[in-house]
């Protein structure tokens, strides 16, 4: 089992109300898997995103990602994980402006302490992955949006991570280039990574195996195809 | 923090700067002028320094002088004792030449100044302007180390007989024999006529500065023609280095008693050597060393803030950067000491730039003036240590807010 949660909750304290993001969320995630988490706004799938991601800790129960205990690390080991086990992908891709498509894959393995050499090669192969060989030295804004949001699928690959953790990945482009990218996701789980894809879009999480439906901070249902 | 490490925050540093060019150099602004006021100050102290160790030195390492107070910086004057001590006598000279065996040469002197716009030398047509008019000894020759280019000084002869000889300083010579041999001729010095015996060598000039503008003649005959009793400077050469402390025991114990000090009093006179000059001197430096400190120390100060006030502004701004690097395994030092760093960096080159601008400006002075500025490297080190210190010591506060971002709200962060 790579991901297990088990009554995950995360109360938020605004002022006088206290709020529940999530009301006793427990998944269970096989490596390799390829799924969609699903929800209205509001319905934590954000909050449930930064938990698996390690982003944040929950307020109550437990998760344990890779056989490791995630709640209750602190700050430092939670950068740690996500370093190694957890590769992001965002909405808004998320690229330092200054840097160039190479350095900014190259990023996860300066604060790993990759030697100079191996990074270089790693987010080389990195890009050419994401079919991005020939635009290395572009700055993000001399790219398009599906250029960007590859190189960011580039630099979530680059550490090879657990776990490759989408959120809204195509909310940011048009059709056409919405199914590039999730051609992409498809290449790299059929590669044996593991992806997850929090989504709004019914037509995005329909092309994942299994579908995790939240509401209110619980688990609606699964659909498993 | 590894040196690779620090090596990746300071290319990231550098874009960071290029990124802002006019923010990043107005920034350092405060901590350049700082550093290059420091600088430039202490080539010009060193350069004044220089010169005057040389000057000082060029009285002789093993000289002694005696007079009635101790050179120095009073605020309040002299007191009524120090006023009313006895002023010292050739006679006082001659005692210390006979009772001192540590005691090599004793040269007493006095100086003209012909009221109301200085001495006056003349011959034909050529005249000198205010040289130095002194009346001296044959031992003046060895006390102050004074080198004839041609000529001879005075001897007993010259002071029993009173003769009316002179030897010139350089530039007197200079000024009045251009093209003719001095020795021999007679030139008038201010009423009196006096026969050229002797030329010394040049000596070095103090800050551009020309030290030989001036005129010795017989002390005796310096005392028939302006009889008076003003006091007289007395230079003592030791017989060697060792009996300096010998020779100072001698002079006091003989002075005090043909001054008639009592057994319980101090001194009514003072006995020091060259050291004493160089005393003076630190005390001047050390007063505009401090002035100097305070200004810089300002400079740096508002430069150190204004670094504070932009790494603020800058780490707010780069809020979304940070929660990515968060995002993708940055731990809180690693962005601390990007941020750290980035604030070294800035007042780092501001530190450079004031070196390099102090630099300049000592080497303009060089070039231009007589002064030798010297920039030393430990002042260059320092100048970049402090302004390194001081992007380090007000960067702390911006890169701690910045490595304490919650990553979610960084990342949200529009």
């Amino acid at each position: 089992m790579l991901i297990e949660t088990r009554d995950l909750w995360k109360t938020y304290v605004m002022g006088t109300e206290t709020v529940h993001a999530l009301r006793g969320v427990s998944i269970q995630v096989e490596r390799g898997e390829y799924l969609a988490i699903m929800g209205p706004s509001g319905s934590g799938k954000s909050t449930l995103m930064n938990l698996i991601g390690c982003l944040d800790t929950a307020s109550r129960g437990e998760y344990i990602l890779n056989d490791r205990a995630v709640s209750g690390m602190n700050d430092d080991e939670l950068a740690f994980v996500r370093n190694k086990e957890i590769g992001f992908v965002f909405q808004t891709f998320n690229l330092l402006p200054r840097a160039t498509a190479l350095h900014n894959v190259e990023l996860p393995l300066i604060y790993n302490g990759t030697g100079a050499k191996e990074r270089l090669e790693g987010a080389k192969a990195a890009l050419s992955a994401v079919d991005l060989a020939d635009r290395m030295n572009h700055k993000p804004n001399e790219l398009s949006g599906g250029q960007r949001q590859r190189v960011a699928i580039a630099r979530a690959l680059v550490n090879n991570p657990s776990i490759i953790l989408a959120d809204e990945p195509t909310g940011n482009l048009d059709t056409a280039t919405s199914e590039e990218i999730m051609d992409v996701f498809e290449k790299l789980h059929e590669r044996g990574n593991t992806v997850i894809v929090v989504t709004h879009e019914q037509d995005i999480a329909d092309c994942t195996q299994r579908i995790i439906y939240l509401r209110d901070g619980a688990v609606e249902k699964e659909v498993v195809k | 923090m590894k040196v690779r490490d620090l090596f990746e925050n300071i290319v990231l540093a550098w874009g960071a700067m290029k990124a802002n060019k006019l923010r990043s150099f107005l920034t350092i602004l405060g901590v350049f002028i700082g550093v290059a006021a420091v600088i430039g100050m202490v080539a010009i102290v060193q350069g004044l320094n220089k010169s005057m160790a040389e000057q000082i030195e060029s009285l002789g390492s093993n000289a002694i002088f005696v007079s009635r107070y101790k050179p120095g910086i009073s605020i309040n004057g002299h007191n009524e004792e120090e006023r009313n001590r006895k002023r010292l006598t050739v006679e006082d000279a001659i005692a210390i030449k006979e009772f001192c065996p540590s005691v090599e040469a004793v040269s007493p002197s006095k100086s003209w100044w012909q009221y109301p716009d200085g001495n006056h030398a003349k011959y034909r047509n050529y005249e000198v302007s205010r040289p130095e008019l002194s009346g001296v000894t044959p031992d003046y020759q060895i006390v102050y180390n004074l080198i004839l280019q041609q000529g001879r000084f005075f001897n007993e002869m010259d002071m029993f007989y009173r003769t009316y000889t002179v030897v010139l300083g350089a530039d007197v010579a200079e000024g009045l024999f251009p093209h003719e041999d001095p020795i021999g001729k007679i030139i008038m010095v201010n009423k009196g006529k006096f026969s050229v015996i002797g030329v010394a060598e040049e000596r070095k000039s103090l800050l551009g500065k020309s030290m030989d503008n001036y005129l010795l003649i017989p002390l005796s005959t310096y005392e028939k023609i302006y009889p008076g009793d003003e006091g007289v400077w007395i230079g003592v050469q030791a017989k060697n280095n060792s009996l300096m402390d010998e020779a100072i025991d001698e002079m006091t114990e003989l002075l005090r008693r043909r001054r008639g000090v009592p057994y319980d009093k101090p001194n009514d006179f003072a006995i020091f050597t060259q050291e004493a000059f160089m005393d003076i001197y630190r005390q001047i430096t050390s007063a505009i060393y401090l002035v100097m400190i305070v200004i810089s120390s300002i400079a740096l100060l508002v430069g150190g803030v204004g670094v504070m006030n932009i790494m603020l502004v800058s780490v707010k701004e780069r809020t979304r950067e940070i929660g990515i690097r968060k995002a993708i395994g940055a731990r809180r030092r690693d962005i601390l000491w990007q941020f750290l760093v980035e604030a070294m960096a800035m007042t780092g080159s501001g530190g450079l730039l004031g070196i390099a601008f102090g630099l300049s400006v000592a080497m303009i002075i060089n070039a231009t003036t007589p002064l030798a500025a010297t920039v030393s490297i430990p002042s260059m080190v320092i100048g970049f240590s402090f302004s390194v210190g001081v992007g380090l010591f007000f960067g702390i506060y911006p890169a701690t807010r910045a490595a304490k971002l919650d990553p979610i709200e960084a990342l949200r962060y529009e």
